[in-house]
């Protein structure tokens, strides 16, 4: 594999979702160590192409690549040692609540992996110690808090050893309080070279830490840039638009929690709308 | 009305209860143990199952809860003889007919309860456990169900107790289990009173202990956000 070869990249992924085109025609490649953020209204498809990325939700045409070669999506199998290499982060954890921490970050390793008890237990604490939850490894989600959740969430997907991680809004679903511990460890990670796809409303962090700005409207892929230039002053961009409503209203601290869940079915109907105004109803 | 009770229990009532309790129990105890595992079957197909599939769980369920359960018993015993299959009548003994009885009826009401817990989880957890590179199968046998079965098992447990008791039916065909027993007892002996309340006693401690197993069960797998719910 050539240096220049994408991790991952995506070819002209279509996805219609009760009658609506979510995705039209989106394609992104991202290269080792990159970040690029994805940022848009709520309901311009950023967590159907992230799930499309990795399958959770079948794109009705189009390609994915995993280091140059297409994955097979017809095959399980295929589709099985895929996914374990595209770690994936949800807005809302998404931890097995039967499971303590320990055992949320162990299962995977033990029932996809095939590790031993023994050494999965090894790595999935050092993951949650990666993380800064060594001392909270038998607590069960019931008791974590939300960022706790979250940190849990992303160590169980590092343990996996994933060639690159897409995440969806990580702390949208967190009280603000909470919202920092969760960015300090994709700081990290970013910073140890993880390769990363994260769709965010934090716009000044995430600006200190993309390679790359992309933003979406209605299923599209509208400019895609760096953060500084997308966001110089006078740039004229949609992204510094956007991106300049979301602070007025925050005061920079990014969307709260419910908005990102509850706005999407509201938002199926209203393709016509210009994307300003979808942003602006969002906020 | 002559012996003195103690002494009817220790010489008569006694000594048949207790052969008509191991006959209950030797109904019972598959009863539950098959119709747990139809209940888990019929619940898990009618809610991830093919869609021919799912309605045909759904009119076993109907079925099986929409008809009274003496008729069910009926039916097994008195009526599966006369349908032929190439010629031949299935005839079943009392006690295999009450057994099939019992754990269909058990295993339709089960299923509601496996249904309401495999709902219960929600789908994100499915989501992550594909994307981390787990099966289907395996995100239903690792993740789902063992939650769908702490949050179903008060109401299954419900429904072994339900299963006790109603397993008193298997005595109008003829099988001898505690109540065919104690009728037989009082007929004889004309002491109504005595056998019947005896009879319920009996009762009571078989459902006491049943009750028991099942929160001894339902602790052992308790974890934090998956409690019993205080009553
Ligand atoms: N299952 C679905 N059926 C129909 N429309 C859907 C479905 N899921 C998502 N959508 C629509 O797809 C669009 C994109 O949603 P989503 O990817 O969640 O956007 P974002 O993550 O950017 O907020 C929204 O308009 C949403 O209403
Ligand atoms: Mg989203």
């Amino acid at each position: 594999m050539s240096e220049a070869t994408p991790i991952l990249e995506a070819r002209s992924l279509v996805k219609i979702l009760g009658g609506n085109r979510v995705l039209e025609n989106v394609s992104l490649d991202i290269g080792r160590g990159r970040v690029k953020v994805l940022i848009g209204p709520s309901g311009a498809g950023k967590s159907t192409l992230l799930q499309c990325l990795n399958f959770l939700i079948p794109p009705d045409s189009g390609h994915i690549l995993l280091e140059g070669r297409e994955v097979e999506k017809t095959s399980k199998r295929e589709l099985c040692a895929f996914r374990q290499q595209v770690g994936m982060i949800f807005q809302d954890f998404n931890l097995f609540d039967h499971l303590s921490a320990l055992e949320n970050v162990r299962v995977a390793l033990m029932k996809v992996k095939g590790m031993s008890k023994l050494e999965a237990t090894e790595r999935a604490v050092a993951e949650l110690k990666r993380v800064g939850l060594a001392d909270k490894a038998t607590l069960y989600p019931a008791n974590l808090s939300g960022g706790q959740k979250q940190r849990v969430a992303i160590a169980r997907a590092l343990a996996m050893d994933p060639k690159v991680m897409l995440l969806d809004e990580p702390t949208s679903a967190l009280d603000p309080e909470l919202i920092g511990e969760v960015l300090t460890v994709i700081r990290d990670l970013a910073q140890a070279g993880m390769t990363m796809i994260l769709a965010t409303h934090q716009i000044s962090f995430s600006a200190s830490l993309a390679d790359e700005f992309i933003f979406m409207e209605r299923g599209r892929i509208v400019e895609q840039g760096s953060p500084a230039d997308l966001l110089a002053r006078g740039a004229q961009s949609r992204t510094q638009a956007f991106c300049s409503k979301i602070s007025e209203l925050t005061g920079e601290s990014g969307q709260s929690g419910q908005s990102g869940e509850s706005g999407q079915s509201g938002e199926s109907g209203q393709s016509g709308e210009s994307g300003k105004a979808g942003a602006e109803r969002r906020l | 009305m002559s012996m003195p009770y103690l002494e009817f229990l220790r010489g008569e009532l006694g000594p048949g209860l207790l052969d008509g309790l191991w006959v209950s129990l030797v109904v019972i105890a598959p009863s539950a143990l098959l119709g747990g595992l139809i209940g888990l079957t019929a619940g898990v197909l009618r809610v991830y199952g093919p869609r021919p599939v799912r309605w045909l769980t759904e009119c076993y369920v109907s079925l099986f809860r929409g008809t009274p359960l003496v008729v069910q018993v009926f039916f097994w015993y008195f009526a599966l003889p006369y349908i032929r299959v190439g010629g031949h009548g299935i005839v079943l003994d009392p006690i295999p007919a009450a057994i099939l009885s019992f754990a269909l009826c058990s295993g339709a009401y089960q299923s509601e309860y496996i249904r309401g817990g495999l709902n219960s989880i929600k789908r994100g957890q499915i989501r992550a456990a594909l994307a981390l590179g787990m099966t289907t199968r395996q995100a239903v046998t690792s993740v789902v169900l063992p939650q769908a079965f702490r949050r179903a098992l008060p109401g299954c447990g419900n429904e072994i107790i339900y299963l006790i008791k109603y397993s008193s039916l298997a005595s109008i065909i003829t099988v001898n289990e505690l109540t065919g027993t104690a009728t037989t007892i009082a007929k004889n002996s004309w002491r109504n009173i005595e056998v019947f309340c005896t009879l319920g006693v009996f009762y009571l401690l078989l459902v006491t202990v049943a009750t028991g197993l099942l929160r001894l069960l339902e602790n052992s797998l308790s974890v934090p956000g998956f409690e019993r719910p205080q009553s």
